[in-house]
């Protein structure tokens, strides 16, 4: 993992001091609500519906347990014990006090971490594959680069006052777990004949009111340039973005407008003109971020524990379901990927208490070299465990309830955090993820059915992420009452798809038996092998209008 | 009340800002609008008295690149605190353009802004503060640390990594 210089922590700690000046003469009176809240926002400090809810970045998704222990503290001393996980990797905390959050960002900094631009008009949060480093399908290790753009783009002069927020993802793998085509730039790495890393870079992605999947600007990019290269789009978009209406000032919007030849061509025109500047990488400074990421001290050549897991799966099913879906494929042999789920019955997705966190982190360092991942799944991951260790992982992850093995099924639902906090929201979104998830407690139901994502968003601002959704549901007001809009065929990986609207949106009541019509559709359908979303793009959006709302004529009637 | 910080401390105003319908006053340097400037540019080269020109920020530096060498000084208009597009034209200004004259940061500006400003080629400022000279070396001091490269060719974090 990357650890702070004295240069990070001199900025970090700069930029705390700058901040508490401003909450002191917020709370003296210097500055009003109105004038306060553009610099609150640039920290990642919102007033929702009942409180302050702060916002706090996990760069790329790494977590140590260090940092993860110095997560609980904060849950537990400034907030009601818990946090929430972020479709962004990011954790919030929901009911922080303006008056501590000076004190919540030194403790913060204590253990490397920032709120710095988990909000405003600014490039955010770089996101990357949960997997980076470790999953076996991978080309390149991101994580490197992702640090570079993390300082590359901490307080940047000239693009801390965007015409809107800008998000970078990047994956090194083929299967696309980052979702780098919905985001202002996605960055997808590649290996050309030599063996050499690169990037292709896609750009004007995003979700929103406007979903659109991002376009390759350029096929090839050699690591040196990436930051010229960034910093090139991120110009060009600084001058030309729309300002005049907050709903079209996304990066995607001009790039739509202008078309991507043209974009392209402004970027290359600007990106000759400083390529060979002071960006370029330096070799120096790839090895120093590099030497970070180095592997961890795995053991060589783990005694075979196949025969003895074999053995464990077959008398115990829960762990086999387990094994099946939680745990991936690690690059080293004998170790796998663990994934914990934060999709529990009772709890809205992504919630974790402090004293799970802790727990977490303890197992972090008993059983994966003390490193955590959040996914922007919204559930955790531990990135190296021994295979032969994995029976006694999951015993101690089911005493804390976080052993459901949903990963990538149906209940593994990811929820914004709806009308329950947020002020922005036309409907609630937890009780309806609550609800299907009651609805579909069978274990063996959910192994049937499979692959099947399910995003839920509570206002069309898609925080929940349900346009790739394979099935979406966004809440809608409608006449001052909640209803729930459904589409089908979303999805967010390399063969991204933005969903189709099935029908009128339905009342909450009405939601898992839509869900359940959906999902027998899909059964009576699917062919040998078939995903929900291979069935549906083979059959389209009819069978299953037909399952939910029942024959045209029936429909006219109601 | 505005303030004029000129390089780091507070200066009299020598320009006049003139509207579009403004008589040229005699002798004195005044600061003129776009259009303005297209429309008298060979009176204004030609009169006694420095001349700069105020552009909105949807007007971008390249629409008076040809003219730079007869301009003492280019304000950027902040509307609104944050429309930033003016960061990136003084940026331009200075690194493609070579524009050695004054840039001048008129309009919305805030002091938690000037850091930035300054990174990216202002060095004038026009303020509403009542300690203006106390304030931009606050704003001055917030950072001694960054990891871009700015127009002022200090060192980043990362190139003095490597010394």
């Amino acid at each position: 993992m990357y650890r702070y210089d004295e240069f990070d922590h001199r900025l970090v700690s700069e930029r705390n001091a700058q901040f508490r000046r401003q909450v002191e003469r917020r709370l003296n009176g210097e500055l009003n609500e109105d004038q306060f809240k553009p610099l609150r926002l640039m920290n990642g400090l919102y007033l929702q519906l009942h409180a302050y809810m702060l916002r706090v970045n996990v760069p790329y998704g790494t977590l140590s347990s260090e940092q993860l222990r110095k997560l609980a503290h904060i849950a537990r001393t400034y907030d009601r014990d818990f946090g929430q996980f972020t479709t962004r990797q990011n954790i919030q905390f929901n009911w922080v006090k303006l008056e501590d959050t000076p004190d919540i960002l030194e403790a913060l900094a204590e253990a490397e971490m920032t709120a710095i631009q988990s909000s405003g008009n600014c490039v955010r949060n770089i996101t990357a594959d949960q997997y980076a480093g470790r999953a076996r399908d991978e080309l390149v290790d991101p994580r490197v680069y992702s640090e570079l753009l993390r300082q590359y783009s901490l307080l940047h002069p000239e693009f801390s006052y965007l015409p809107r927020k800008f998000k970078i993802a990047l994956t090194g793998s083929p299967h696309d777990r980052a979702a780098v085509a919905l985001h202002d730039i996605g960055l997808r790495m590649h290996l050309n004949e030599a063996g050499e890393p690169g990037f292709e870079v896609l750009v004007g992605g995003g979700q929103g009111r406007t979903p659109v999947i991002g376009k390759t600007i350029r096929e090839w990019l050699e690591p040196e340039n990436l930051l010229s290269y960034v910093e090139a789009i991120l110009r060009v978009y600084n001058m030309q973005g729309r300002r005049d209406n907050i709903h079209k000032a996304r990066i995607k919007i001009i790039v739509n407008q202008l078309g991507i030849d043209r974009y392209r061509e402004l970027v290359d025109d600007e990106w000759e003109r400083i390529r060979d500047s002071r960006l370029k990488v330096s070799p120096e400074e790839l090895d120093r971020v590099s030497a970070h990421f180095a592997p961890p001290p795995y053991t060589d050549l783990l005694p075979d524990a196949s025969a003895e897991l074999e053995r464990l799966r077959a008398e115990e099913p829960a762990f086999d379901r387990w094994c099946a879906t939680n745990v991936e494929e690690h690059k080293v042999p004998g170790y796998s990927i663990v994934n914990l789920s934060l999709k529990r019955l009772g709890r809205p997705p992504g919630d974790l208490d402090a004293d799970s966190m802790d727990a977490v982190a303890e197992l972090a360092d008993r059983y994966s070299f003390g490193e955590v991942r959040v996914t922007h799944r919204q559930n955790l991951v531990l990135t190296d465990v021994e295979q032969r260790e994995l029976f006694e992982l999951w015993r101690a992850l089911d005493v804390l309830g976080l052993a459901s093995s949903n990963i990538g099924q149906l209940t593994d639902i990811i929820s914004c955090p709806g009308l329950d906090y947020c002020s922005l929201a036309n409907a609630r979104s937890i009780p309806v993820a609550e609800d299907i998830s009651r609805h579909f407690v069978d274990v063996d139901k959910l192994a049937l059915v499979g692959d099947l994502t399910l995003n839920i968003s509570g206002c069309m601002n898609a925080c929940g992420h349900h346009h790739v959704g394979n099935i979406g549901i966004l809440g809608v007001d409608k006449r001052g009452e909640e209803f729930f809009q459904l589409t089908l065929g979303g999805a967010s990986d390399e063969g991204a798809s933005l969903g189709d609207r099935l029908g009128r949106a339905l009342a909450q009541a009405e939601v898992p038996a839509a869900i359940e019509a959906i999902v027998e559709t899909y059964l009576s359908l699917r062919m040998d092998g078939e995903r929900f979303l291979d069935t549906y793009r083979r059959v389209g959006i009819e069978p299953f209008k037909q399952a939910v709302y029942g024959e045209p004529a029936s429909r006219a009637a109601a | 009340m505005k303030t004029l910080i000129r390089n780091g401390a507070p200066s009299d105003e020598t320009f006049v800002s003139i509207g579009a319908e403004d008589e040229l006053p005699a002798g004195m340097d005044v600061i003129v609008t776009l259009d303005r400037w297209r429309a008298d540019r060979d009176r204004l080269t030609q009169r006694e008295g420095l001349v700069g020109v105020r552009l909105q920020s949807d007007e971008p530096p390249e629409l008076i690149a040809e003219d730079l060498e007869h301009l003492a000084v280019v304000a950027l208009e902040f509307p609104a605190f944050r429309d930033g597009r003016a960061y990136s034209y003084a940026r331009l200004l200075r690194e493609q353009y070579g524009y050695a004259g004054e840039i001048r940061a008129v309009g919305d500006v805030l002091l938690e802004q000037l850091h930035f400003m300054v990174r990216v080629g202002f060095d004038a400022f026009e303020l509403s503060s009542s300690d203006p000279k106390r304030d931009f070396e606050i704003a001055q001091a917030d950072f001694s640390v960054w990891y871009q490269p700015g127009v002022d060719e200090r060192d980043t974090a990362i190139e003095l990594r490597h010394r």
